[in-house]
């Protein structure tokens, strides 16, 4: 039960996070949804066995909840839960993959454990660089900035919908839920059975639901075309989030910087 | 299952994401096209059911471990594929960004495994061509099964190719078909009961819904088929072409680099840093790009390619480690300055 | 400035299933008045709401509403004209902001963006909402919803408002709030609830609804003190009409006297309040 009212709570959270007025906050949603999506291409374009050359693209989530005033612990329990969903499947990397890559001491690492932290490393970027964005812009202004992107009306209109009644029908559902919860005993009542009315019933519900609000659209002067404001201005500020943190990647991911900087350390630059 | 960010590559990744945009685009235009003011709200609060719906949990008979519905069958049994798409896709793209489920760059192989299986194939060719047009029970309970099972089959060989084209995983393609596809067997099974479940509870209750539904312009043949092959070919072309790019040039990147430039060359100056990174790299990288292991291993047996590789790896230790601080620092730094 | 008056002549509806929801109602409502419709569960209410902006087709009869008839052609200008709120404010107000929200009406009829702001402001004025303009509706209270809600029709400028069961679900301090707000109208307004101490307090005239057909139609008081009437349409008094249940002597046990409860546990209970 604890589990579908956290999913619930974690909805408002984020969206009470999006609605803090930072420096990152403030800016054009397009801005933060272009760099994330770079962010992410450039992580996921190391190769297999890369871990090193990864970590300083930790820079840009450290960067985003510092400045974004974004509570640590709570975004790093988001993005643990994710983790192992990647993990499953990267688990059987030190299975098949023995060739030894690495030693460390007399310790053999094989290329499969590489991989493997490798795997985790991705999931662990390419998780909190979605969290945040979602943190940091918030979903409606996301889809917003979508539409102004050449996404379909259509498309972007039932992605409002769908986020508004998110709100509406986990709460429902959480109600139906508990009621059945208190009347069953042990796992009787929690078939099929029951769940296939319980579900059709919150189905119904849902389907009326949808009926009221088309009629109070249309009351409203409905036509087919929904019209969002369009807000948000691409500046300078923008061009200039944009443009530094795309060249920081670019630079991080032609150069393995940490390698580079351990040389120096050891001593080892040519 | 969901496809992960962290086991994708770029090219697989954006062969998809380019088939679902077109997927979207389409599927908009066609509900534009319908006229259908009343789906608009519709899609998006069914789409926000679903979410309701997989908080509730049945238990699975026989084995007592419990699971929540998956349901893009059902939205194409209620809304017809093109509106059904829609759907499933808001709904992958809520999960990506609240929950890091898949993740941004994996979306486009999600909506191809969970959206366009069910909406377009296993609807339209297994769940349409044996209803009928006067449902009974049995029959209608039979359909939804097989629907579910060949969606969720497809949508799980879809996972498994995906991951095996990335790379990223060691997981050979056959051993992870013979997990992958008789785990979804079970699951496709159970989604179709629950599915057929759900409709007759909606067909008893509110038949002029489902009549509604049964009349969805019959999705002709011909069109969704050739729709379907057109897609596939076109990723099949498009994920090709990508990683036939990427095998010529090994890192994507770099390529994309050019690609934006437009020019086959990296630009002047790009390109001198370009040697100057190679010649580091040449002597830094523990593996160069995307150098495949047997081939850093072959020539490792000598000596001091063996020695170079222990101090290489060494550095790598030393110098992760410190950014790994170094980021915290500036963090720290950042946060002070905040106060 | 024609005199907006809401005319429905033996208006019947028969839903698709047979079920006949409304019966040869007639009525006449002036510009200005304050009329409730009361009746029981599935006495016709909404039915009868949704025939006021044409959402529903009537089966056979009229709908005027000032000098148009209710016909396709005149759809758009009558639901400029019929402001409706509904019943639950999670239906009406399914845009991502509250502005937006407020801003739909009037972005609909295509007025320039400067005129959609002034209409916002000055609907969420009314209500008392200023504060919440850019707040998401799922973060508001019940009380702020509703008031949101009405927000939403204000800013269409209609002449009519209709509210389905406006104080349900509001607690007793949104409840007088509400009301307040909406004894500060001078719209024509037409209210349908089960709240009938609200009924006696907004509307001065009262049309009581049975089984689809119009039972009764006059003066608000006069309709409550109609025992017989009351009761055959399935209602009650108001509480404000009943009298005080500890004062009156006829009166049915209070529940600390019921027999469930020990007669010694109970504390002499305070009995201060005036009439």
């Amino acid at each position: 039960m604890l589990a579908i009212d956290g999913t619930l709570l974690d909805f408002k959270q984020l969206d009470l996070l999006a609605m803090r007025q930072t420096a990152i906050h403030r800016l054009d949603p397009r801005a933060k949804i272009i760099t994330t999506l770079s962010f992410i291409v450039c992580v996921v374009s190391f190769n297999r066995y890369e871990i090193s050359a990864m970590i300083p693209f930790l820079l840009y989530p450290a960067v985003l909840l510092t400045v974004g005033e974004l509570p640590f612990g709570y975004i790093l329990r988001k993005i643990i839960i994710v983790i192992p969903f990647a993990l499953v499947v990267g688990i059987f990397n030190p299975v098949f993959d023995r060739e030894v890559l690495m030693q460390i001491g007399s310790l053999d690492v094989w290329g499969g454990w590489l991989s493997c932290l490798s795997i985790l490393l991705r999931a662990l970027l390419t998780a909190s660089a979605a969290i945040l964005l979602v943190a940091v812009t918030g979903f409606p202004a996301i889809c917003e900035a979508l539409e102004q992107m050449g996404m379909p009306q259509v498309f972007a209109v039932q992605l409002l919908f769908l986020y508004r009644y998110i709100f509406v029908l986990t709460d429902e559902g959480v109600r139906t839920a508990r009621a059945r919860e208190l009347r069953t005993f042990g796992k009787r009542g929690l078939g099929l059975r029951q769940f296939g009315s319980l579900v059709g019933n919150l189905l119904l519900r849902t389907w009326e639901r949808a009926e009221r609000i088309y009629m109070a659209m249309l009351a409203r002067g409905f036509a087919g075309q929904v019209h969002t404001r369009q807000r948000g201005h691409f500046g300078r500020n923008e061009v200039m989030f944009v443009a530094g943190w795309i060249s920081l990647f670019v630079l991080l991911r032609c150069y393995n910087v940490p390698q580079l900087f351990g040389r120096l350390l050891t001593g080892t630059l040519p | 299952m969901h496809m992960a960010d962290a086991l994708i590559s770029p090219a697989v990744g954006g062969a998809f994401w380019a088939a679902t945009a077109a997927t979207i685009a389409y599927c908009s235009a066609r509900v534009r096209r319908e006229l259908d003011d009343h789906k608009v709200p519709l899609m998006g609060v069914i789409g926000a059911f679903i979410f309701a719906a997989q908080m509730i949990n049945f238990t699975i008979p026989a084995t007592g471990s419990s699971g929540h519905i998956g349901g893009g069958l059902l939205l194409a049994i209620l809304l017809g594929p093109y509106a059904a798409l829609l759907t499933i896709a808001s709904v992958l793209i809520v999960q990506a960004l609240f929950f890091a489920d898949g993740g941004l760059l994996a979306l486009g192989c999600n909506v191809f495994n969970l959206g366009v299986f069910p909406a377009f194939i296993a609807y339209p060719l297994v769940y349409k061509n044996l209803i009928g047009r006067q449902p009974k029970q049995s029959r209608m309970v039979l359909a939804t099964i097989l629907a579910a099972v060949v969606g969720l089959q497809l949508g799980s060989l879809g996972v498994v190719t995906q991951t095996a084209v990335s790379g990223i995983a060691a997981l050979p393609f056959t051993t992870f078909l013979a997990l992958m596809q008789p785990i979804h067997l079970a699951i496709g099974v159970v989604e179709g009961v629950v599915t057929a479940l759900v409709i007759s509870f909606i067909y008893r209750a509110r038949p002029e819904i489902m009549a509604a539904a049964l009349q969805h312009k019959p999705v002709g043949q011909l069109p969704i088929r050739s729709l379907v092959a057109t897609f596939l070919v076109a990723t099949l072309l498009i994920g090709g072409g990508f990683s036939w790019l990427a095998s010529e040039r090994p890192d994507g990147l770099e390529w994309s680099i050019a690609k934006l430039t437009g020019s086959e060359e990296l630009p002047e100056s790009f390109s001198q840093a370009h040697v100057v990174a190679a010649s580091l790299q040449e002597k830094a990288a523990v593996l160069k790009d995307y150098a495949l292991p047997s081939a850093a291993i072959a020539g490792a047996d000598s000596a001091p390619a063996r020695a170079e590789r222990l101090s290489t790896s060494l550095s790598g230790l030393v110098g992760g480690g410190a950014t790994l601080i170094l980021c915290f620092l500036i963090g720290v730094v950042l946060k002070k300055r905040k106060r | 400035m024609s005199h907006h008056i809401v005319e429905v002549k033996n208006l019947c509806h028969v839903y698709p299933d047979d079920t006949v929801a409304l019966r040869e109602v007639s009525f006449l409502i002036h510009h200005g008045e304050s009329v409730a419709i009361i009746g029981a569960n599935g006495a016709g209410k909404s039915t009868l709401l949704l025939h006021l902006n044409g959402y529903l087709t009537a089966t056979s009869g009229d709908i005027r509403i000032g000098d148009a008839m209710l016909a396709k052609a005149t759809l758009p200008e009558i639901r400029r004209t019929v402001g409706m709120v509904f019943q639950d404010p999670d239906d009406q107000l399914f845009m991502p902001t509250v502005f937006d929200d407020v801003a739909f009406g009037p972005m609909n009829l295509g007025l320039a963006a400067e005129e959609v702001e002034i209409r916002v402001a000055d609907a969420l004025e009314r209500v008392d909402a200023s504060a919440l303009r850019d707040k998401p509706p799922y973060h508001l209270s019940g009380g702020e919803k509703k008031r949101v809600a009405i927000a939403t029709v204000l800013s269409m400028l209609p002449e009519i408002l209709v509210l389905d069961e406006p104080t349900n679900g509001l607690d007793p301090h949104a409840r007088r709030q509400l009301i307040a707000l909406l004894q500060a109208f001078h719209h024509t307004r037409i209210v349908t609830s089960h709240d009938l101490d609200m009924v006696l307090e907004l509307c001065e005239r009262t049309i009581v609804l049975h089984d689809g057909r119009v039972m009764a139609d006059g003066p608000t008081l006069k309709i409550f003190q109609d025992d017989e009437l009351l009761k055959t349409c399935r209602l009650e008094k108001p509480f404000a009409m009943q009298g005080c249940p500890i004062c009156s002597p006829d009166k049915k046990p209070l529940p600390s006297q019921s027999p469930l409860v020990p007669p010694h546990s109970s504390k002499p209970h305070d009995h201060d309040h005036k009439h």
